[in-house]
């Protein structure tokens, strides 16, 4: 139980933080508004919904590699994540936490996304609904892994992108087929499968990419 | 400097010999293509790219695997040389990647006369590995070269294994709903000759690929055991 409860402290360390200063979520919102203005000026006149619908991932996407980008800004600037690596906890509960933290954000995004397309383009179904959260929980579990990869590299803010997209792939797939198709189950159940096989390969990896 | 690190350096190593038996190999295996196998009666000369296009494929999967492997190995005995080794493998791989590429590119032009086709699952996939261990390279020279790097790209290499399977599904998902199968790949049932060209090829690239890993590990070693040697002598 001592675990949950470090996790739980974690995310809530970062949820303060965001709520104190303020500087990745409005940031956020602001973003994927704007992408879909920009996006329904892109599609040219007649363009259908579907072709909508495959923006709107993008822009989730794009927003989500935004915050992803800053998740780790607080550790580093403070240095504080050397002081978590040794504290007397197990080193996944680390990632746990900011990944909660950062699934959370990305719920609050969508909160303003989605019925931002809704009212831009076009009615957002349920199934397309169940794809985004699903796809929150996989973009958190490997975006904040890969987001503390990237902290430790030279080209933080320019890596994290070139790192995330190839894996971001099989998400967009998954949440497109879900909004569109006619048997929405199986995109689901894939989301589900993606989320599960990452999540466990994050938890048992994270240990090796914050410590020597 | 023991015996083992000596061997390790390149004295009394197999890489000429590997690299006699890989130049054999894919010459035997020209010949084979181009002089014994019978020409496809549906797509005819251009059919023979097949010999080396889905061996060099099969061969970039066994080296992210292999890779992937020795990421393992360094995560679990934490020692040195296996970053280097996994590194070598992604390396081999990423190149057979990119002549997957190039050789199933020509194929597609040859045959249905578009230099890419999005129905083309395998293609795609490897479009998809190509980009995410073009990243690894970008992660990896980022990073300040020690345990934390080897430890980081090891995550890495390893995640791409299972990025594998589920692109693939990803893609075959995608196919059936965001883009209609336009052409298929039915091949007409290979002939005796045809899969004995097939696998002489095979095991052929699958040398190729050895030795040249071989020689490029050779090669990492010595420079680094140049620069120690350099440090040793300016201190």
């Amino acid at each position: 139980m001592t675990f949950l409860a470090d996790v739980a402290t974690l995310a809530r360390k970062d949820l303060r933080l965001e709520l104190r200063a303020r500087d990745t979520l409005p940031a956020m919102l602001l973003f994927v508004v704007s992408t879909l203005v920009v996006f329904r000026f892109a599609l040219p006149e007649g363009a259908d919904d579907v072709a909508a619908q495959g923006l709107l991932w993008v822009a989730l996407v794009f927003t989500a590699l935004l915050g992803l980008a800053r998740a780790w800004a607080p550790e580093r600037e403070g240095g504080a994540l050397e002081g978590l690596v040794l504290a007397p906890t197990d080193r996944s509960a680390i990632w746990l936490g900011k990944s909660a933290a950062v699934f959370i954000f990305l719920c609050a995004l969508d909160a303003v996304a989605l019925p931002a397309f809704a009212l831009f383009f076009a009615p957002v179904n349920l199934s397309t609904v169940a794809g985004v959260l699903l796809a929150n929980l996989g973009i958190c579990a490997i975006g904040t892994l890969l987001a503390a990869m990237a902290a430790a590299s030279r080209t933080r803010e320019l890596i994290l992108p070139l790192l995330f997209l190839p894996l971001a792939i099989p998400l967009v797939v998954g949440g497109v087929g879900a909004g569109v198709s006619a048997e929405p189950a199986r995109f689901l159940a894939f989301l589900g499968l993606y989320d599960g096989v990452f999540a466990i390969l994050c938890w048992a990896s994270f240990e090796y990419v914050v410590s020597e | 400097m023991s015996t083992s690190s000596l061997n390790r350096s390149g004295f009394g190593s197999p890489v000429p010999l590997l690299a006699v038996l890989a130049s054999g190999l894919v010459g035997i295996a020209l010949a084979l293509v181009f002089f014994v196998a019978p020409e496809d009666a549906d797509q005819g000369l251009s059919q023979k790219i097949f010999y080396f296009h889905v061996p060099i494929a099969l061969t970039a999967y066994a080296c992210f695997g292999w890779g992937a492997f020795k990421a393992l190995l360094l995560l679990w005995r934490k020692e040195e040389r296996y970053d280097l080794e996994s590194y070598v493998a992604v390396h081999q791989g990423t190149i057979f990647g990119a002549l997957t590429l190039a050789t199933g590119s020509i194929w597609a032009k040859a045959s249905w006369g578009h230099w890419w086709l999005w129905s083309e699952n395998q293609l795609v996939l490897f479009l998809v590995l190509f980009l995410f261990y073009s990243a690894y390279f970008m992660l990896r020279f980022s990073i300040e070269e020690g345990p934390r790097r080897a430890n980081i790209s090891a995550v890495y290499a390893l995640f791409g294994i299972a990025l594998v399977p589920v692109s693939f599904l990803a893609i075959r998902l995608a196919e059936n709903v965001i883009h209609p199968t336009v052409f298929t790949r039915e091949g007409p049932q290979m002939t005796g000759t045809m899969f004995f060209t097939f696998c002489v090829a095979w095991v052929a690239i699958s040398a190729l690929a050895y030795a040249l890993y071989r020689l490029e590990l050779l090669g990492k070693r010595l420079d680094s055991n140049l620069r120690e040697l350099r440090e040793a002598l300016s201190s």
